[in-house]
């Protein structure tokens, strides 16, 4: 009886000493911004897929290129098949770290500056990013918040209207709860 | 004992070591299939004269103008037909994803039209394996042109409305090509004699076939199943040329009239006798409902 004891005990505590925590989201927004001299060019992602690990920091976002959602169809057209080439390249990611993650605790409610670093894959086009943000905890749940630039031709994206009609540099805001 | 006691302390070291080892690793996640259907199989809810598979986004209205001239083949004295103009003025609106209704108004027999065109199955792949897209498009067509009152037989309302059924199957192979059929079934009310049939049987084949980003050449053709004596095939190429807002339609037809019933089963002119005229469509859309996802952005 007393082995039996042991050994469940020992498999609890070694569960507590090396599970790492991954947080995970299906449901993060991104807002994209390309606005350049006259139309207003947003779209909208409520479909972004991102991870984190609390003890590594290592972080993942994806998103589906498709479902970025414009207010006029053609528009969203236009982005998918004539920039993004979204069925050549469906999916855009972000594979990196929040470098300071040891500076977040997790375990109480607070808002805390990070520091994301990484590489974006966008239109089949791997850059190195940087990125800062802010992780903030509520109730346990954390929420990453941050915006960034792309610089559309850093990604061989190509298109006369790219400098004038669209931004050169697109803006992006993203919100993902955990 | 003692000896048991060590064998546990192996045992849940060597566990630790197993259970360390398999470090979370995000990056090596692989990509999970998701759905994605197929878009912008056409450029524009209508090949040219035809309904395409595609339909106008949802709370989208699209004002489309419709212009064909006159006959090429009557040389310089009409500007080769610039000097005579046939149109149809529409609206469509894209009601959900899968629905969009439209109504029209032709120069042609001042006819009234009104349509709905609803998909059935979406082109995906992903999750879903779906090779192509099917669509159902109804179009009620009303002849408004009055009667000569001389005439024998005057009609009742009734005898001047037509119906147009359309099942629309279409298939994007890539950015660059599309190729559609659509079986077409028009029924007349009131047909010209007692020997004719009331329904008549077509086969629409239409293609779209991208020359550049902003330029898509594309071909619509009708065989005609059965056919009216005096009439020929409708025969159309054009090119798509897309500017920022809108998409602009160019194309040399023989047909003249530009509702189903008109240009599959009644145009008269003909490809080999030079029958052919100038057309146009243009289109301007005002999004009269934002899609709910962007209401809460600024």
């Amino acid at each position: 009886m007393k082995k039996i004891t042991f050994l469940l005990l020992s498999f609890v505590f070694i569960q507590f000493a090396t599970a790492q925590k991954v947080y995970s989201t299906k449901a993060g927004q991104l807002v994209f911004d390309a606005t350049g001299e006259a139309v207003k060019i947003v779209a909208v992602n409520n479909q972004v897929d991102s991870k984190f690990v609390e003890t590594t920091g290592q972080i993942i976002f994806g998103v589906l290129i498709k479902s970025f959602r414009f207010e006029n169809q053609l528009m969203e057209d236009h982005f998918n098949e004539n920039y993004m080439e979204s069925t050549k390249y469906p999916k855009a990611d972000f594979k990196g770290y929040i470098t300071n993650i040891k500076e977040v605790a997790f375990a109480k409610d607070g808002s805390y500056p990070i520091q994301v670093d990484g590489v974006l894959t966008l239109h089949g086009v791997s850059n190195k990013i940087s990125v800062k943000g802010i992780l903030s905890i509520q109730n346990g749940v954390p929420n990453i918040k941050g915006d960034f630039k792309i610089p559309i031709k850093q990604y061989a994206i190509k298109g006369s209207y790219i400098g004038d009609k669209i931004a050169e540099t697109a803006t992006v805001k993203l919100n993902c709860k955990y | 004992m003692k000896l048991h006691k060590s064998i546990h302390i192996l045992f849940v070291l060597l566990f630790t070591k197993t259970i360390s080892a398999q470090e979370v690793d995000l990056f090596a996640i692989k990509d999970e299939k998701v759905e994605d259907i197929t878009t912008a199989a056409f450029k524009s809810s209508r090949v040219i004269n035809g309904q395409s598979i595609e339909n106008v986004g949802v709370g989208v209205l699209d004002f489309k103008i419709l212009h064909r001239f006159g006959n090429i083949n009557q040389g310089a004295y009409n500007l080769f037909g610039l000097d005579q103009a046939s149109m149809r003025m529409g609206l469509d609106y894209g009601v959900n994803k899968r629905m969009m209704v439209g109504v029209g108004r032709s120069t042609f027999e001042k006819q009234f039209d009104g349509f709905v065109k609803y998909k059935i199955i979406q082109q995906q792949t992903g999750l879903r394996e779906i090779p192509l897209s099917l669509s159902l498009a109804s179009t009620i067509i009303y002849k408004s042109l009055k009667d000569d009152p001389a005439a024998a037989y005057l009609s009742y309302t009734s005898d001047k409305i037509s119906f147009a059924h359309q099942l629309i199957m279409a298939r994007k192979f890539n950015d660059y090509f599309t190729l559609q059929f659509t079986p077409t079934l028009v029924h007349y009310n009131l047909i010209a004699n007692s020997t004719l049939p009331n329904d008549f049987k077509s086969l629409g084949i239409s293609f779209r076939q991208r020359v550049s980003k902003r330029v898509n050449l594309t071909g619509e053709y009708f065989y005609r199943i059965d056919k009216l004596n005096g009439y020929n095939d409708p025969l159309t190429l054009g090119l798509d040329i897309e500017t920022g807002g809108h998409v602009f339609q160019l194309h040399v037809t023989n047909a003249t009239g530009m509702t189903e019933r008109t240009f599959i089963n009644e145009t008269a002119g003909s490809w080999s006798n030079g029958d052919i005229r100038f057309g146009f469509n243009i289109t301007r859309a005002f999004t009269l409902k934002k899609p709910k996802v962007l209401k809460n952005i600024d």
